[in-house]
């Protein structure tokens, strides 16, 4: 006979008149490998179809299902409810937008992101396909896709900091994107065009090294290394902008 | 009522549709997308072994063609696929891979010299050549006769997703997630765009276009065991299925996976097995070589997923609480390999399994995969019955698959079929002007206006969503899996018809109000249950065995009475589909042989047919032209 469960649910419908933020509890019988994604749903097809949660693979690729469970972000899909307390509580992430319940707003932010940090290859060579592709190391192209292995869940972002204090910070998952493309040899951009994305208050020098951001990713990506390697790279691209000034 | 308005709609922003997008809106036109979640959350981005391409630049793959991978993947179609599609689309994946290397793929590059790899457990050595470092590099996969299949790391599906996303970002294409397209417009013969429901708010919003491509992806949540996400769920197929004039072309053509872990039904990649991991029984024996001794873990897979559960039949299973199952062993493949080319299975087991695989073995069974079924189109992705409609991905049926799809071949069709297609609708929108006719506009919203209305106040019935959908996922495992015969597909029609009537009576429990889960659910459902009968219809109807299809009663592959594509259409207000047939290719460039894997006899297509049909210069086995 397993446990039985006891969930606390933030509820909040922003589209319901007269609805306020509020918790609600859920009993339920716990069963052998379960997760919150099996937990949620049946909570949903049981007792309340009214609850709002994301999910989509369920399988840890996709980021869809990040929320903060007993305090800390993290993925629904792949929290074993044998690994909680017997009395679980969600929330949704801070910092996105509410969409209702425990599913929020991440698709625009990442999408602002991406305009900031003009996230794609840029280069002035044209695509021929007559030819031979381009030769490239394959131990770049692993350091590449290392970096590329976010998968957007915005658990960093919710754990950040400054990201709480200062809505345009870009956060370590911004970060880590313009990493992958410094480290891409394919990407014509130099220092000083990288400087002038992220060598501000809400780039790389907002970051006020709490190291949340690294201690929550699911995907284990070494988030504060690349914000050092940013961070001393573009000191040093700042020391050689004053020296040329003068 | 919010209105939007472009030159081209896809519905689906995974990588079919993103890369149709990409190819329009290069052309200068105003391009947008759809998606139920963000972009990069598709379910494209989950597929992790990697995309097939005839670049022949490892050792493993040297001599490889376009020719061998053309005959591979109309073998592995078991000649169910169209030979014409299969061929566009084996020569332009060369060329689609080396683009994706330029838009920003890290692709796997060749590494001269020494190396080892495994084949059915046992090490081998292979050597890489120097002129080769750098270029793109291949693994191997089930079905095919090169390593031909471009990857990166364990990510190749999360990776081209990537590059993919960013490229929209830089075409300045507008990508809207948390958009459902709930049904389309048109009037009877012209599409021209989409009701769709904000997934925000819950409002109606009406997306108008010169043309609408359909790229939603496959729909495996139909069934109760399926290793695809939860967002593919046919709603693509269901807005074009009900208008009544486009048809799913090979409704039956489903196929299993032989390794979807258990009880969470998420696939662990081929990967396992083509990188020599094997598959054990109860006894920890293995047992595939028995019955595929050239292949053995590396035949195709619904060879496998067949053999898989014929062992357990056999009571070589391993019981447990959520029925049986059998191991996948990769402890010889030791932990750098584990850690570094499998590493999102060795994830995949921490998570869901608490199981390490560098040391136990992982329980795994067939489970539903891939759907070949899918909207009917033409070579050009033109879909069948709507001018200005197109289909791209695992929702159509190109039909570059036929009966099975090989591994690899489905990442890579997304964006080789998204390229192809996407340059067809550029052609079809150069000069083209239309007209739309504010009356069908409205009538079209107002329509989903009641049906919302009526589902809320529970005015057709008062029946549980979840548990009408309940009853449909199982009916389809029960007579619809990987064996069928005569009995168990009439008892699965005869279920789904009851399916049908109640799914038309259901009503909400919640109140529907905002981004409510429980009312797209519903609103998709007799759609759903309407695909699940043109599955069984069609399974029934169809008396031979081809490819995933699996006939108990009829285990011969019948071309004389079966070398043809089912296309079931669903009339307004019928209860059953109207099942017709067309021929499956006007060309053999290889004419109907043997598939080289499983076994099994074939009745022969009538000679004059095929000779009349066969290209002046067909390629042989060796993949040469004659």
């Amino acid at each position: 006979m397993g446990r039985q469960l006891q969930f606390e649910i933030f509820r909040y419908n922003p589209q319901k008149k007269g609805d306020v933020p509020h918790m609600q509890t859920f009993t339920l019988d716990e069963t052998p490998n379960m997760t919150l994604f099996i937990a949620l749903n049946r909570l949903r097809e049981e007792q309340d179809s009214s609850l709002m949660f994301d999910f989509c693979c369920r399988a840890g690729i996709c980021g869809a299902c990040a929320m903060v469970i007993n305090g800390r972000p993290g993925l629904a899909c792949q929290t074993k409810t044998k690994d909680q307390p017997s009395r679980i509580t969600l929330h949704p992430l801070p910092i996105f937008k509410l969409v209702g319940d425990l599913a929020v707003d991440t698709g625009v932010w990442f999408r602002e992101m991406y305009a900031k940090t003009e996230s794609w290859v840029h280069t002035t060579k044209q695509f021929d396909p007559k030819r031979q592709e381009e030769r490239m190391d394959n131990e770049v192209a692993e350091q590449i896709y290392e970096l590329e292995r976010c998968i957007e869940c915005g658990c960093c972002v919710a754990a950040c900091g400054t990201a709480r204090l200062r809505d345009d910070f870009m956060g370590a998952a911004g970060l880590n994107r313009i990493a992958r493309f410094v480290v891409d040899p394919r990407d014509e951009r130099t220092d000083k065009q990288y400087f002038e994305i992220i060598g501000n208050d809400h780039g790389i020098f907002g970051c006020m090294g709490l190291l949340a951001c690294e201690d929550v990713c699911p995907k284990k990506l070494p988030l504060q290394n690349q914000l050092g390697f940013l961070r001393r790279k573009m000191g040093i691209t700042a020391i050689k902008e004053i020296f040329r000034k003068k | 009522m919010q209105t939007y308005y472009s030159d081209l709609l896809v519905i689906g922003a995974g990588l079919a549709g993103e890369r149709v997008a990409c190819e329009a809106a290069q052309s200068g036109f105003k391009t947008t997308c759809l998606s139920i979640v963000p972009a990069r959350r598709s379910h494209s981005s989950a597929a992790q072994g990697g995309m097939q391409a005839a670049l022949g630049n490892c050792a493993k793959g040297e001599g490889d063609c376009c020719d061998i991978h053309f005959i591979d993947t109309v073998k592995g179609s078991d000649w169910g696929c169209d030979q014409e599609v299969a061929r566009l689309f084996a020569d332009a994946a060369p060329i689609e891979m080396r683009r994706l290397a330029h838009w920003g793929v890290p692709w796997n590059r060749v590494v001269p010299g020494q190396s080892f790899y495994f084949k059915g457990g046992e090490k081998f050595e292979k050597y890489e050549k120097e002129e080769k470092e750098g270029l793109i590099t291949a693994r191997s996969f089930g079905g095919t006769a090169k390593w031909r299949t471009c990857y990166t790391s364990d990510g190749t599906g999360h990776a081209v997703m990537c590059t993919m996303d960013n490229r929209c970002a830089e075409l300045g294409i507008d990508v809207f997630d948390k958009k459902e397209a709930i049904s389309l417009i048109h009037d009877g013969k012209t599409c021209m765009g989409a009701v769709v429901r904000c997934l925000r708010t819950g409002q109606l919003e009406v997306f108008l276009a010169k043309a609408t491509a359909i790229c939603t992806g496959g729909f495996g949540r139909i069934y109760k065991a399926t290793t695809n996400a939860v967002i593919c769920d046919g709603g693509g197929h269901i807005i074009a299925h009900e208008t009544g004039l486009v048809p799913i072309g090979n409704p039956e053509s489903i196929q299993f996976h032989p390794t979807g872990i258990v009880p969470t039904d998420i696939l662990v990649t081929e990967g396992c097995r083509g990188d020599g991991g094997t598959l054990l029984d109860v006894n920890e024996e293995r047992f595939m070589h028995i019955y595929e001794p050239d292949k053995a873990e590396l035949a195709s897979r619904d060879v496998v997923s067949r053999w898989m559960t014929h062992h357990m039949r056999q009571g070589k299973g391993v019981k447990t609480p959520y029925g049986e199952h059998l191991w996948l062993d990769i402890r010889h493949l030791g932990d750098h390999h584990i850690s570094t080319k499998l590493r999102e299975v060795d994830e995949i087991c921490h998570h869901f399994l608490g199981v390490d695989p560098r040391k136990e073995l992982i329980p795994v069974r067939p489970t539903q995969h891939y759907t070949m079924a899918g909207i009917r189109t033409n070579k050009d992705g033109a879909a069948y019955g709507l001018e200005g409609l197109y289909s791209a991905g695992e929702a159509a049926c190109w039909d570059m698959h036929g009966f099975n799809r090989l591994g690899g071949n489905s990442l890579a069709e997304t964006v080789v079929a998204g390229g192809i297609i996407g340059s067809k609708i550029v052609e079809f929108l150069q000069g083209y002007e239309t007209r739309f006719d504010t009356r069908t506009v409205n009538l079209a919203v107002k329509k989903q206006e009641e049906r919302i209305h009526d589902l809320i106040h529970g005015r057709k019935g008062k029946l549980n969503v979840y548990q009408v959908r309940n009853e449909l996922q199982e009916a389809l495992m029960k007579g619809c899996f990987v064996f069928r015969n005569q009995e168990g597909l009439e008892e699965c029609v005869e279920t789904l018809q009851k399916t049908l009537e109640k799914s038309r009576k259901v009503g909400l429990v919640s109140d529907g109000i905002g981004a409510n889960y429980e009312l797209g659910a519903a609103m998709k459902l007799e759609g759903q249950v309407r695909l699940g009968l043109c599955i069984a219809q069609a399974a029934l109807q169809r008396t031979e065995s081809r490819g995933s299809h699996n006939r108990e009663d009829y285990p011969e592959r019948n071309d004389k009475d079966w070398l043809n594509r089912t296309l079931a259409y669903w009339p307004e207000g019928a209860d059953m589909p109207e099942l017709s047939y067309e021929d499956t290719t006007s060309v053999f460039e290889l004419p109907p042989g043997d598939r080289g894997y499983g076994g099994g006899t074939i009745i022969p297509a009538d000679e004059k047919y095929v000779k009349e049909r066969t290209v002046k210069s067909p390629v042989t086995e060796i993949g040469k032209k004659k």
